[in-house]
């Protein structure tokens, strides 16, 4: 099973993790990864962050991603929901979960996905801070982690 | 020809999506990006610097040598910054 969601609307973790373990019944492993709006950026508090995205490409982008992930680590199941719109601090953003037989194959597929959505998945990030509105800038170490994975 | 901006790049370009018929001689991604600076005030904003402006062409990553016809989708924008 694939799972895309992207949506404005926040998610429910538990439920998202039942989803995967209950596709895959030959599965041993479960992992996941959650990120979350930090709630300070540059020195400064952070007032909310906005999600922009591109419709349609995000998805396909998504979908390439979680079907490589699928190939390499022969996973049961991968699911990658991330939200758009307004976010305020302490937000979840990003849910990814892999079901495999073994550990190991679920945290690298976790990791893979999340290190090339990071720099394939067409989203761009505005904070908005006291000193104004800023976009993030994207940073090269994330380029290097998807870089590991030795994938185009 | 549908052109989409994205984050900074829309900002700077003030429109978010547009219809246009760049001239026949606009064969590739890098040529779409010097007719669009050369339109001026936010074009020229958003494309002086180019390098630091990505392209999808048909909503997959695109490189500057990458064909566009009018029937496509071409989409600019800066580098990703998700997850």
């Amino acid at each position: 099973m694939i799972r895309i969601v992207v949506r404005a609307e926040d998610f429910d973790a538990g439920a998202e993790l039942r989803l995967v373990e209950g596709c895959s019944p030959g599965a041993g492993a479960v992992a996941s990864f959650i990120g979350i709006v930090r709630p300070e950026s540059a020195g400064e508090a952070l007032l909310s962050m906005t999600l922009e995205h591109y419709p349609g490409m995000t998805e396909l982008a998504l979908q390439q991603i979680a079907a490589a992930a699928c190939v390499r680590w022969r996973l049961s199941a991968v699911t990658i929901f991330h939200r758009v719109g307004v976010l305020q601090p302490g937000a979840q953003v990003v849910l990814v979960a892999a079901a495999s037989l073994h550990r190991q194959a679920a945290f690298d597929a976790v990791q893979f996905v999340m290190d090339y959505l990071k720099t394939k998945a067409p989203f761009w990030k505005l904070e908005r801070r006291a000193s104004g509105d800023h976009w993030v800038e994207a940073r090269s170490s994330d380029d290097e982690a998807a870089a590991r994975w030795d994938l185009g | 020809m549908r052109v989409l901006y994205f984050a900074w790049v829309r900002e700077r370009v003030g429109v978010a999506e547009e219809t246009l018929t760049p001239p026949a001689e606009v064969g590739t991604v890098e040529q779409l990006m010097v007719w669009l600076a050369a339109r001026g005030g936010g074009y020229e904003r958003a494309f002086d610097d180019r390098a630091r402006v990505r392209a999808a062409v048909n909503q997959v990553h695109a490189m500057r040598s990458t064909p566009v016809g009018l029937a496509d989708e071409v989409a600019f924008f800066p580098p990703v910054t998700g997850g």
